[in-house]
């Protein structure tokens, strides 16, 4: 036994990780594999630099976001979990109202693992899917953003791994062990979700990333932060809270492209968002190109919320596993038994919308909360393009717009929500979705910003730096 | 009809011919007359009349005792025949009031008990020097007839009357429900077809034919009937290695004490939990030496093998019809494992002394009736257990077993072990033939030898999971984790699913006749009790007797 390694001062954690023999165990066995993967697959080529991270040392106001620099091997990934709520009861399904479960449940085992496993794999996935992006990073602010999601990330994978090891014994070891093994977009032991299998591989897609599907990871945590099982309910609202970083990094992110092409087109006097040609000879990406990369990333997420009418999904929801988004904040009886969703499915050639029965719809509802959110996102970017008084406007495209899961995996639907043929489809999908040469072009931009105060020419620099620090700040320290 | 709940009348399995209702036991030298004479105002459940030797549970629970007893107790009794003190009547079978007014629970075990009960009239036949024949006097029909089945010899009366039958097709819309149908065609050969014509007659068929088409073995005049029986017994007797000048040893009636949450045997204890819907069954080791056959038989019915084998018998019995809800047995030992060796090792080494061998014949006996008890069965073998030679057995029976893993670290006086001996190799043999042990590893032949190369090793939780020996060894941070999970999730299974996969998993590897007198006509004989032609109001076991007639659903399916 290496009992040498003093794993409570290393991983900060309210979980009395101390005194918990079984969980030491589990760190012993997982922790070293864990730093492994981490240098395996980690950020390509800065593991060596200090960056300057956010670390949460407690969930108290003071501990959750601790800011310093730190070699990222040396990060002090924790075990955090919400604080504890007296008397919480099951806020919905056929254990409505009964005292929360402290312990996994027998009875859902198997479906509460899969949960965890499911959410678990997204985790790694993301920090492999971006590793190499450090290398072209836009701005030394960018590279740390980008290293802080990687962390975080880690730390929630971490905090999936905690709950299987602490709940599920022998076959919780193994689906941790199986959860640093899996990689994204290998052929043969890829992600769980086919999302975490797309490559990352530019900026703008990072911020399309952090944007569409860390938003996805957000629902899913929202509806997990609802669960009678105590412990996942607390671990996932914490996660939460830096879960919202993300999402700002991506939607700062997209924002800041935006409004650095309309400075570039304000400026040299193109008025047509369309002529593509003359505002990439500026180095700065068109509105048309970011349009069809929302295409594409919202598509892909959609997929992540599974088919719209699931029986997994109300089988979860009934045995109190998995909430709806804020379930606590919906006024209905929390049970759905004899309720309905309108869900829009093919019918006859034409998208409509019907009735189903509520609990099967859960990931309708869900998906459909998502697609409020992502409007929000798309009123702020537009604001940044009227601000520059171009005519031109971003929009979502329809949910059964390229989907390969679900009501409309078997259909060809327009941004719009027009079914069209096969034939239709092959000849316009590249006005929707970037083609070969719009990402070449995307990839031929990107030149790394390696210096303090630098930023590339395709992007604006950020309202403000990092927890107070300028925009200039030496945000990575690198080594030569 | 109201189902009558079983609950309510809780059962009781221990008795003694003092106290017998409906059989009488005489004996006679080497020979012994079991007759039964039901007491018709002596029913069970309530609520019906016994007519005509007709039977239900009260009746076949001293049937089962008489057979018990004459094996212990009797050691001198070679031959055992089975007759009516009723004139004219053997035995009509279950009692069809009974049969249309009881829960479906209660019936399926009536058949499963009745079922073991002829398997080990058989088995004594078989392998106990103790032989029955069957004397019909009058009519056997259904569950008469299949009880003569059950008996090496049949004998019937030839006066233009008596006929043997099984009517449950033609009169009832049921299946003979304990083995008539296989041990016809199985061990009688009786050609199919001709079967198929005895079958769908509902008065049966009597002298000359019956013997030609092999129903009986032998056909006898009234006015001889009595002496040529006797002979015929006698006869039989030459065949048996039955002891001349062997004392019996007595069955002294069972210590069994019981609360509503625990039951208390002498070496057995069960405690019930009816939330988790669990009981823990602990059988203790033994708690003096006994290192000969004399002290053995001394001890009689307290030796511990036996004792134990009684209480775990009417344990298994308690449970399956007194507490249908408790759908998971724990098993678990407790006590001085060497001593449960050395035990183990006096019974294989004096297996041929008639005593011992009604222990091992005993044990293989209820070890049957685990395997088929449709429950769930868990062993966890923790600290203080003794799970070695004789009750290493359990482990080979059950649906999973659970071992607790101590590594070096930990304290080894507490870390368990397992013991297997010759016992789980040679002489338990399962429903189809083999032993546990071969059943297991019915994929793997060549685990059965490197378990063999094992015997009498103590074995602790990676060795024993090394050797296929157990299911899993969670160690001492997992165990309450993984059993408390194990339990909650079994718990919330559909308990016919279960009960149907258990079945499926329990009997890999060859058919015999036992096998398919419960794989086979149990789960048909199941399937058409819960039919509405078997159960609903328009049929004939709901009808009979009223005079009106059948109304089936005629789909087939």
């Amino acid at each position: 036994m290496s009992a040498e390694v003093n794993y409570d001062s290393l991983i900060p954690n309210n979980v009395d990780l101390a005194s918990d023999v079984k969980l030491r165990r589990a760190m012993e066995q997982w922790y070293p594999k864990y730093l492994d993967w981490w240098k395996q697959m980690g950020p390509d080529g800065f593991q060596d630099c200090d960056v300057y991270l956010r670390t949460a040392v407690s969930v108290d106001r003071e501990g959750w976001a601790q800011f310093g620099f730190v070699k990222m091997p040396d990060y002090r990934w924790g075990i955090l979990l919400a604080p504890r709520e007296e008397n919480r009861t099951i806020g919905f399904g056929r254990h409505m109202g009964q005292p929360v479960w402290q312990e996994v449940p027998g009875e859902y085992r198997a479906m509460l693992r899969r949960l965890m496993v499911v959410q678990g794999d997204t985790e790694p996935a993301s920090v492999e899917q971006q590793r190499f992006l450090g290398k072209t990073a836009p701005s030394l602010y960018d590279m740390r953003n980008l290293f802080q999601v990687n962390v975080e990330e880690g730390r929630h994978l971490w905090a999936m791994v905690y709950l299987l090891q602490k709940y599920f014994g022998r076959d919780g070891r193994e689906e941790a062990e199986a959860l640093l093994q899996r990689r994204s977009g290998d052929e043969d032991r890829p992600r769980i979700l086919g999302a975490f299998n797309e490559e990352t591989p530019d900026w703008l897609s990072f911020f399309m990333f952090t944007t569409f599907t860390d938003r996805d990871g957000k629902m899913q945590l929202e509806s997990l932060a609802q669960s009678g099982f105590d412990p996942l309910a607390r671990t996932c609202r914490f996660m939460l809270t830096e879960e919202g970083h993300h999402m700002f990094v991506g939607r700062t992110g997209v924002e800041r492209v935006i409004q650095r092409t309309c400075e570039v087109m304000n400026k040299n006097g193109i008025t047509d968002p369309d002529d593509i040609q003359a505002i990439r000879r500026f180095g700065v990406v068109d509105l048309p190109t970011i349009q069809k990369k929302i295409n594409f990333h919202t598509a892909v997420t959609l997929d992540l919320f599974g088919s719209e009418i699931s029986t997994n999904a109300a089988n979860s929801f009934n045995a109190g596993l998995k909430g709806r988004f804020r379930e606590h904040q919906i006024k209905d009886d929390h049970k759905l038994e004899n309720d309905t969703y309108p869900v829009a499915q093919v019918v006859d050639g034409e998208v409509k919308v019907l009735e189903v029965s509520a609990l099967s719809a859960i990931n309708a509802r869900l998906s459909d909360d998502y697609i409020a959110d992502c409007e929000n996102v798309m009123k702020r970017w537009n604001r940044v393009i009227d601000e520059h008084q171009i005519r031109y406007h971003l929009h979502l495209p329809h949910r059964a717009f390229h989907r390969k899961v679900g009501e409309f995996s078997e259909v060809r639907v327009t941004p719009q929500g027009l079914l069209i043929s096969d034939r239709e489809w092959s000849k316009k999908y590249h006005d929707w979705l970037p083609s070969e040469s719009d990402l070449e072009y995307i990839l031929s931009l990107m030149e790394p910003s390696l210096l303090p105060g630098e930023f590339s020419n395709w992007i604006a620099p950020p309202k403000a730096g990092i927890n107070g620090q300028p925009g200039e700040y030496e945000y990575v320290r690198l080594v030569a | 009809m109201q189902e009558i709940e079983a609950k309510l009348v809780d059962l009781d399995f221990r008795t003694e011919p003092n106290s017998y209702h409906h059989w009488k036991i005489s004996i006679d030298g080497e020979l012994a007359f079991l007759e039964m004479d039901v007491d018709e105002n002596v029913c069970a459940l309530g609520g019906y009349e016994l007519k005509l030797n007709s039977y239900d549970i009260g009746v076949d629970i001293e049937l089962y005792d008489a057979i018990q007893r004459l094996r212990f107790e009797h050691p001198e009794v070679k031959a055992v025949v089975i007759q009516s003190g009723k004139p004219g009547t053997f035995c009509a079978g279950a009692n069809i009031r009974m049969l249309g007014s009881a829960s479906h629970f209660h019936k399926v075990n009536f058949c499963k008990f009745t079922n073991e009960t002829r398997n080990a009239l058989e088995e004594a036949s078989k392998y106990s020097g103790q032989i029955y024949l069957c004397a019909l006097s009058g009519a056997a029909a259904g569950g008469g007839y299949e009880l003569a089945l059950a008996t090496e010899y049949i004998m019937l009366i030839d006066d233009g009357n008596a006929a043997v039958s099984l009517p449950e097709v033609p009169l009832l819309g049921v299946l003979p429900g304990t083995g008539g149908l296989t041990r016809l065609v199985d061990k009688r050969g009786v050609r199919r077809d001709l079967a198929d014509v005895f079958c769908t007659i509902e008065e049966g068929i009597k002298g000359e034919r019956a013997l030609q088409w092999r129903l009986i073995d032998e056909l006898i005049p009234r006015s001889k009937f009595e002496s040529k029986v006797r002979e015929k017994a006698l006869s039989f007797t030459k065949t048996s290695d039955r002891p001349n000048n062997e004392k019996g040893i007595k069955l002294n009636r069972l210590d069994k004490k019981s609360n509503e949450t625990k039951v208390r045997y002498p070496f057995l204890t069960m405690e019930l939990d009816r939330v988790g819907r669990t009981v823990t069954l602990t059988l203790e080791g033994p708690i003096d030496d006994c290192n000969n056959i004399d002290t053995a038989k001394c001890q009689g019915g307290d030796f511990w093998p036996l004792a134990l084998f009684r209480a775990f018998d009417d344990a298994l019995l308690h449970l399956r019809f007194n507490e249908p809800e408790l759908g998971t047995l724990i098993l678990k030992t407790n006590g001085d494992d060497s001593e449960v060796s050395s035990y183990s090792s006096l019974l294989e080494k004096n297996s041929s002394d008639w005593f011992i061998r009604e222990i091992l014949l005993y044990a293989q006996r209820v070890y049957k009736r685990l395997d088929v008890t449709a429950r769930t069965t868990f062993a966890f073998i923790e600290p203080r257990s003794c799970f070695h030679g004789l009750l290493a057995e359990i482990l080979f029976s059950v649906d999973r077993s659970y071992m607790l893993d101590c590594d070096e670290n930990s304290d080894l006086e507490d870390a368990p072990n397992i013991s297997i001996s010759p016992l789980n190799f040679e002489f338990f043999r399962m429903a189809n033939g083999l032993t546990r042990i071969e059943t297991r590893f019915l994929g793997e032949p060549e685990s059965v030898d490197r378990a063999r190369s094992l015997i009498n090793k103590k074995l602790n939780g990676s060795a024993a999971l090394n050797a296929g020996l157990i299911t899993f060894a969670p160690d001492d941070i997992d165990w309450d984790d993984e059993i408390r999970l194990l339990l909650e999730e079994r718990a919330s299974f559909s308990p016919d699913a279960l009960t149907g996969m258990e079945a499926n998993l329990r009997f890999a590897g060859p058919e015999t006749a036992e096998t398919k007198i419960f794989g086979r006509l149990s789960a048909w004989q199941n399937w058409i009790f819960q039919r509405p032609n078997a159960a609903g109001d328009e049929s004939a076991l709901k009808l009979y007797g009223t005079g009106r007639r059948a109304n089936y659903d005629r789909k087939r399916t």
